[in-house]
């Protein structure tokens, strides 16, 4: 048997069991599925490659030392993106270069209603669209512009398709807050990329038509 | 049966609910009957649902090159 199917056939549990012994090499195998979902989050909240990397390594060697505090309430991959989370934030507040970004939040709580900007109208996503290297950087644009607030629940749920239970459970946020902050980065999305999408990054295509109601 | 209207402010407030089907019948109900009539919300319903929909398929971060390597060596350094 080689080694690929012997890691395939061990459990979660298992692994978890010889990680808690201080075996590197299984907690590196329940590590694995999740790195992608643990450099996401870092990547998103801290807007920078290298820096991600350094922290996404950081919270993975954090997990480690503190394997004893996971009892297991929460799946393997939650308990380490929260933990990525946290030391993203950290790093975020330790970098003075984001001073401004942290009062701006200040400001932006959950009270009070979100207005949509305009109307324009937006109806067919062609499939070829997607393919467009310039559509893709917009999103990324749109949300990295996005108050982290917003930005950290629109990754969890919109990118990396979690429940809002799992958004919440990953945030410490109550499930009805995390449905909150998800309407808000959904329609500031849509006030960022509605009139991009016939305006700036035009085809020509009828698609792309944008009616102005008023 | 009769739909009890609804405000633009209130569907806005549901829009993101509405999108992922959490809502009752009777909202979806009286939603769908306002974006038969209002252009606007019709508007913010589509673009909010093709944001959803672009996100979800359109965004991806590519891990950078030897990550998992200089992850794993990292973690057997300590």
């Amino acid at each position: 048997m080689s080694s690929t199917e012997q890691r395939l056939e061990a459990t979660e549990a298992d692994l978890l069991e010889r990680a808690r012994q201080g075996d590197k090499e299984a907690f590196y195998n329940l590590v694995c599925p999740c790195e992608r979902a643990v450099y996401i989050a870092a990547v998103t909240i801290l807007n920078n490659s290298a820096d991600a990397e350094e922290v996404a390594q950081e919270a993975v060697l954090k997990a480690f030392a503190n394997l004893a505090s996971f009892r297991g309430e929460a799946k393997f991959s939650t308990w380490l993106i929260q933990i990525t989370i946290n030391e993203s934030r950290l790093k975020l507040r330790k970098d003075r270069r984001h001073l401004y970004e942290s009062v701006d939040e200040q400001r932006a709580g959950d009270e009070g209603e979100y207005a949509p900007k305009d109307f324009a109208d937006w109806r067919e996503v062609p499939s070829e669209a997607l393919q467009r290297r310039e559509l893709r950087e917009a999103l990324k644009q749109a949300i990295a512009r996005l108050p982290s607030m917003y930005r950290e629940v629109l990754i969890l749920r919109d990118v990396q398709q979690r429940s809002i239970q799992e958004t919440a459970q990953i945030l410490g946020l109550t499930e009805g807050s995390v449905k909150t902050r998800l309407l808000r980065a959904r329609l500031q999305m849509r006030d960022a990329l509605a009139p991009g999408i016939d305006g700036t990054w035009a085809t020509g295509k009828a698609e792309y038509k944008k009616v102005r109601p008023f | 049966m009769k739909v009890i209207e609804i405000s633009c402010i209130e569907v806005w407030r549901e829009i993101s609910n509405y999108i992922d089907g959490d809502i009752d019948a009777e909202l979806r109900a009286r939603m769908e009957a306002h974006f038969r009539v209002c252009a606007h919300c019709k508007a913010v319903i589509d673009g909010t649902r093709n944001v959803v929909k672009l996100v979800a398929d359109g965004v991806e971060y590519a891990l950078p090159d030897g990550f998992s390597q200089r992850l794993y060596d990292k973690l057997k350094d300590r």
